[in-house]
């Protein structure tokens, strides 16, 4: 398997390669040659299905950090590439023309996290927060605790009877 | 349907003639909802008999808790053998079983079924998201009290409730339409305003009619 890292890093020198234990893989790339990065797993290694991709939102450094995840099933290898993209007025290449299915994904990212995939088929729709008019959902700087109870109605807590209360009320009045 | 399908506009006829079309008018009553008041009580009171031993549920499955319906309909718990049965369509149904949690796009599908049943019509509201929004209740998109945007006869708590609860919820519902207490659609119909802003406060893009059946 080094022979798959000893290629990556000398096709990529930019990216970072590691191994977290047999079978998982990860590599760290800049923005600009991820989606190369991305068609030479598929193309050349054989990388042909991607699991997932998805985002975690890194406030302190100020940036995103988008995974996705590739299995070899004939070598049953995962890797994990990452990069991280800046906060303000996210933007990513799309990946659709890869695999389809990614598009749903990068839908789901722009709705949940805002980032944007210029030329996705129906990025723009809504997918399943439907006229969301606050920021979105899932960056760790919206309080989704104080926007429910802004919105949603909770039900007040039930009344509760201390028992330590509610006789000293009923024995001593005057007390308190 | 798209949202341009509701748009107004003129097609061609297949004669060659132009008809203006606005399907919002067309297709949709917007008429506000009425209060039925019973017409002799007597009369009513057999009716409700009627009603409560003859409920049509709406198969729709909101949350987790449709799951619990399909072993309530199989051989195991039968709930035909109550005279409960299951409906395809609102128009057909009396009964709105909202099963679990409801986010708010399930909620703007949820008013517009519960519009399209004819009245009388009863909703039994599934576990502990329906009532304060059980391990729901910080969440952005889900709502967190039923009774809110729609009259709610009977609550079944639980997370899920067994289809024996559900059972013994019917078994209430049942008593509560023969002691004629069954008016949920009567007060939607009275309280129609204050259900349509806390409809309209949380559906942001709201592109129905008022009120449609």
């Amino acid at each position: 398997m080094n022979t798959l890292l000893d290629n990556i890093k000398t096709v990529f020198p930019n990216a970072e390669v590691w191994t977290q234990r047999k079978g998982l893989y990860h590599m760290s790339i800049p923005k600009e040659q991820l989606v190369t990065l991305v068609t030479h797993l598929k193309e050349v290694e054989g990388y042909l299905h991607l699991v997932q991709l998805t985002a975690v939102d890194w406030i302190e450094k100020n940036q995103f950090q988008l995974t996705y995840i590739l299995n070899n099933p004939n070598k049953r290898i995962d890797i994990m590439v990452k990069t991280f993209i800046p906060r303000d007025n996210p933007t990513m290449e799309t990946i659709h023309h890869l695999w389809e299915q990614a598009a749903t994904y990068q839908r789901e990212l722009r709705e949940m996290f805002g980032i944007d995939f210029p030329g996705s088929p129906r990025v723009d729709k809504p997918f399943i927060l439907e006229g969301w008019d606050n920021i979105p959902p899932y960056r760790r700087d919206f309080d989704t605790k104080k926007y429910a109870e802004e919105t949603y109605f909770p039900r007040p807590g039930r009344e509760t009877h201390d028992p330590k209360e509610y006789m000293k009320k009923k024995l001593y009045p005057d007390e308190i | 349907m798209s949202k341009s399908d509701l748009e107004k506009r003129t097609v061609m006829s297949p004669d060659g003639e132009p008809i203006e079309i606005n399907p919002l008018q067309d297709y949709f009553c917007d008429a506000r909802p009425k209060v039925h008041e019973p017409v002799l009580p007597i009369f009513e009171k057999f009716l409700n008999w009627a009603r409560s031993e003859s409920l049509w549920v709406l198969g729709f499955g909101t949350g987790c808790g449709a799951i619990e319906m399909r072993p309530l309909m199989t051989p195991r718990f039968d709930a035909y053998r109550f005279g409960i049965q299951w409906r395809p369509t609102p128009r057909q149904s009396s009964v709105f079983i909202i099963s679990g949690y409801l986010s708010v796009k399930t909620l703007k599908r949820v008013i517009r079924s519960y519009e399209q049943m004819q009245n009388p019509k009863f909703v039994i509201a599934l576990g502990s998201c329906t009532i304060n929004g059980g391990m729901y209740w910080d969440s952005y998109n889900t709502i967190k009290r039923l009774d809110h945007y729609l009259p709610v006869d009977v609550y079944i708590a639980g997370c899920m409730p067994r289809p024996e609860a559900i059972l013994a919820g019917f078994e209430k519902l049942k008593e509560l339409i023969r002691q004629g207490k069954g008016e949920g659609a009567n007060l939607y119909a009275k309280n129609f305003d204050w259900y349509k802003a806390n409809q309209k406060k949380i559906i942001k893009d709201w592109d129905i009619p008022d009120y449609n059946w």
